[in-house]
């Protein structure tokens, strides 16, 4: 097993009253992927959010608990939420390529940054969509609108986006449940690339998918975490009744 | 070049333990809100600057002989013609003011004589009250019935395609300048109840009324088919499922639950029209007279404004004394609007709770 | 009475009060533009009056409330803005402070505009005007007077809400996923409202703005008194100069024209330009605000 790269520590969470993740603790490995699985409404998103405090933006959420990137926790007071994005990236469900060009959308992260210059701009766009594989498919259309592309090109135009910022983990919001088989299997390919310089953790409710590409799976159940071991364990000979069950679709 | 390929991107480590400070960020927030601020800065300044100007009325010392001093030359508003009012009263210039003293000013206000300029200045608002509140009330009638039972029908009867024509052609309304429905009135309005009627005075508080009601329909008809619209559905469905015909429903079930916004919106049209002034001007034949006929010309608050502003003296008691009738506009339209703001937004925001 | 003649008759009188109103606005309508047609050429648009004001064109006034919705608009149009994304992206609805800037802008949009012509007098003209005088120039008269510059100033107040409220309302139906996905590439708040947000809302910003100046350039009542002038026989050259307006020329020439009768095709057809602006810049308005709602769902 890589050395721990997100550790959370006792994390619960409140929507207003409502209890949505109820003292969460694990680790999540460096350059791996770790899948969370689940039914709907168990919490995975809301666990996934919390990870770059795109909670935060959320009105009357309360949250109580560690979570530690690099031994740093993420909610102390002092830190800088704005620097943590730039660290841990994310892939939403609904890809939002903004409405610009495919290239504008790319050299959004590195312009923010402060980088204007012509050719680091070229050269950190054509890295990133080579590295989502999708150079190929835009290479002629760099300065035609995202919007014009297929959901499954947008959704690896919000990846490449993502990457031109040099993100350390990335966080993947079921990134391919708005897609076809085809497109599903490029992504799951490039999870399967990305991982050897990222740590990957992504949402999914397929449980096919969390299996041919995770390493790790962790199952959520109401706000809680059921259980969490490496993949093929938790697909061959999980430790609860729960877990069997949920994998073997009698519930969920 | 820090950010060659995904590797060396290490070399400029992005850290997040501490805090930055951002300077853009942290100015835009702060001109931001500053400039937010502005509007609330506007209001108070908007209460302190014209009653800041009627204030001198209630010092009953006024110096009268230093203002009738400063009377030379200053008048406002558009004058390389000295402009010839129509109405009697107002003919008499502004260079042979004087006041006799003894008779102070505020004493006169609630007098029935609104003489502002004269030997002997009488500012009595009682006439200017009264016309007001008969141009006001016409306008209401005429106005309000009219708007609320067109949103009833754009809301309850239209079929979804003639309401999308029906309303953004009332709404146009909204978008006609008052002077032009001053215009039509002056023109058109005017002479057509001429014939009809037959009464003596081209211009008075009826045709004033009429006009005004146009300018506030659109006000009155879009804030109504608001309130009916957002009427929550399920009643509607409710009720028609019951077997209850379209104006059933409409009058039994979605016209009392819209009643409280339906009331917002009358009010915020009854300040449009006590407020408007350039219809008022072209319209009402500006004779402040006391008079309960509405065929009768009539002189509102705000035409006094608007018609002797121009020509009065800058400080001086009749300056003053329109200054005093601003404020009573301000504060009775800005109590309107409070009113309409949270009584009747309370009203609507319970009435749906409690049915929930 | 039988319920379904009394559901005919109800659904009839409204139906007719939807048709009078029609019927009074396409009467105006029809009565300005039969009555100024046959005057309005490029002459009448194209000349200063002439023969006091009994013939000639109303080419001053149409400069003058040009001129006066452009500086109208450069002073409201960005603090309409800033004050639109306060509300939208740095107030919580619940604060005590936002409600209160709301309130306050829903009170300029309800304030009578002649108590704005009586703020522009006292405020701008008597205070502000009156000490930058007493300052700049030994109190010689200068900008305490009516002008241009101070009549719009006042217009831009009256038409602030306008813009406000347009925009607040563009940059709400920007989907929360667009802010996300900025945020989440570490674009800061400030960053996230330049590069997502204002671009997001740049059609809303153009309504409110084509509504502002429609709306300026109707309005007489906050000139009346900061700075329209019956005849002026130069166009105003600088800001402290008075201007002629459309809409006071209307109100003057309808009221207070010496010989009422032998303008009155002028007044229908300067009456027809001033309808003609407010109205297209309206239906533009009407058409960009449907696209933008449009896109909200
Ligand atoms: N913005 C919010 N405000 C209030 N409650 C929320 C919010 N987002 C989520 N919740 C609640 O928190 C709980 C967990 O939601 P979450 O979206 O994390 O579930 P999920 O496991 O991602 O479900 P799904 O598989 O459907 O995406 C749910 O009960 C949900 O209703
Ligand atoms: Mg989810």
């Amino acid at each position: 097993m890589n050395e721990i790269k997100v550790k959370v520590k006792d994390l619960s969470l409140w929507y207003g009253t409502n209890h949505a993740l109820k003292s969460i603790s694990m680790d999540i490995p460096e350059k791996m992927v770790t899948a969370f699985i689940g039914p709907s409404g168990c919490g995975k998103s809301t666990f996934l959010r919390t990870l770059n405090r795109m909670n935060d933006l959320i009105d009357n959420v309360t949250i109580d608990g560690e979570v530690c990137i690099d031994n740093i926790n993420i909610y102390d007071k002092d830190i800088d939420v704005v620097n943590l994005r730039k660290k841990v990236g994310m892939i939403f469900q609904k890809s939002n390529p903004f409405a610009k060009s495919v290239y504008d959308n790319i050299a959004f992260g590195p312009r923010i940054n402060g980088i204007s210059q012509k050719s680091i701009l070229d050269e950190i766009v054509e890295r990133s969509l080579k590295q989502a594989a999708i150079w190929d498919e835009v290479k002629d259309r760099l300065f035609n609108s995202a919007l014009s592309l297929s959901g499954g090109q947008q959704q690896r135009i919000c990846i490449a986006r993502s990457l031109a910022v040099n993100p350390e983990i990335i966080l993947m919001d079921e990134p391919a449940s708005a897609l076809d088989p085809i497109s599903t299997a490029k992504i799951e390919e490039l999870i399967h690339e990305l991982k050897k310089e990222y740590t990957i953790i992504i949402v999914t409710h397929n449980m096919q998918q969390a299996a041919r590409t995770s390493d790790l799976t962790a199952l959520f159940y109401m706000g809680d975490l059921i259980e969490m071991n490496r993949t093929e364990v938790i697909f061959s000979n999980p430790a609860k009744k729960q877990t069997e069950d949920y994998i073997s679709g009698r519930f969920g | 070049m820090a950010r060659g390929t995904g590797k060396v991107a290490k070399s400029d480590i992005v850290t997040f333990n501490k805090k930055k400070f951002r300077f853009s960020d942290w100015f835009a927030e702060k001109v931001i809100k500053s400039v937010a601020f502005l509007s609330i800065a506007i209001v108070i300044l908007i209460f302190v600057f014209v009653f800041r100007e009627a204030f001198p009325i209630f010092r009953m010392d006024k110096k009268v002989a230093a203002s009738s001093e400063l009377m030379v030359q200053e008048s406002y508003g558009g004058s390389d013609s000295g402009s010839t009012e129509k109405v009697a009263d107002n003919q008499v210039g502004n260079s042979n003011k004087t006041q006799t003293p003894g008779d102070s000013p505020s004493s006169t206000l609630l007098s029935k004589t609104w003489m502002p300029v004269s030997d002997n200045p009488r500012y009595g608002m009682l006439p200017l009250f009264l016309g007001t509140l008969k141009v006001t009330l016409i306008a209401l009638l005429f106005a309000a019935p009219l708007s609320i039972l067109a949103a009833i029908y754009t809301s309850m009867f239209a079929k979804p395609r003639i309401r999308e024509v029906i309303k953004p052609v009332i709404e146009l309304l909204a978008g006609f300048p008052s002077v032009v429905i001053g215009f039509f009135a002056l023109m058109v309005l005017a002479s057509v109840f001429q014939n009809i009627f037959g009464y003596a005075s081209r211009l008075n508080s009826f045709v004033g009324g009429i006009a005004m009601g146009l300018a506030a329909i659109p006000i009155i008809y879009t804030l109504t088919e608001d309130a009916l619209t957002a009427v929550p559905k399920t009643f509607t469905e409710a009720s028609l499922g019951l077997g209850a015909s379209r104006r059933q429903t409409a009058f039994y079930v979605v016209l009392p639950a819209a009643v409280p916004g339906i009331f917002a919106a009358v009010v915020l049209g009854l300040g449009r029209i006590f407020g408007e002034t350039m219809i008022a001007l072209m319209a009402t034949g500006n004779a402040a007279m006391i008079s309960m006929n509405p065929f009768d010309s009539v002189r509102t608050l705000s035409a006094t404004i608007g018609a002797e502003m121009a020509e009065v003296v800058f400080g001086d008691t009749h300056y003053n004394v329109l200054f005093l009738i601003g404020s009573l506009l301000f504060i009775f339209t800005f109590a309107l609007n409070a009113l309409a703001e949270f009584y009747f937004k309370n009203m609507v925001i319970r009435k749906y709770q409690s049915k929930k | 009475m039988n319920r379904n003649l009394k559901d005919t008759i109800v659904e009839g009188i409204t139906g007719v009060s939807v048709l009078l109103i029609i019927f009074i606005i396409v009467s105006i309508l029809a009565i300005t533009i039969v009555g100024g047609w046959p005057k309005l050429n490029w002459t009448f648009l194209s000349e200063f009056p002439k023969d006091g004001m009994t013939k000639g064109g109303i080419f001053p006034a149409i400069i003058g409330t040009a001129v006066m919705t452009i500086i109208m608009a450069v002073a409201a149009v960005p603090f309409g803005v800033i004050t639109a994304v306060y509300l939208a992206e740095y107030a919580s609805e619940k604060s005590v402070v936002a409600k209160t800037i709301r309130f306050a802008v829903k009170t300029l949009a309800v304030v009578p505009s002649i108590i704005f012509g009586l703020f522009g007098l006292g405020f701008f003209i008597g205070f502000i005007g009156k000490n930058m005088d007493g300052l700049l120039n030994g109190g010689v008269l200068k900008w305490g007077q009516p002008n241009i510059l101070w009549a719009s100033f006042t217009m831009a107040l009256l038409t602030l809400p306008v813009v406000i409220v347009s925009v607040e309302e563009a940059i709400r139906t920007i989907p929360r996923e667009m802010r996300e996905a900025s945020l989440a590439l570490g674009a800061t708040k400030w960053q996230t409202i330049k590069s997502v947000v204002l671009p997001g809302s740049i059609s809303g910003i153009l309504t409110g703005t084509i509504l502002a100046v429609s709306r300026g350039a109707g309005e007489v009542a906050p000139i009346l008194f900061t700075g329209a002038a019956y005849f002026l026989s130069t166009l105003p050259h600088s800001l402290n100069d008075q201007f002629m307006s459309l809409g006071y020329h209307i109100y003057i020439m309808s009221t207070q024209s010496s010989d009422v009768d032998a303008t009155l095709p002028i007044q229908f057809a300067t009456t027809l330009v001033l309808l003609l602006l407010t109205f297209s810049l309206n239906a533009v308005a009407v058409v960009l605000r449907y696209r933008i709602r449009k896109r909200a769902k």
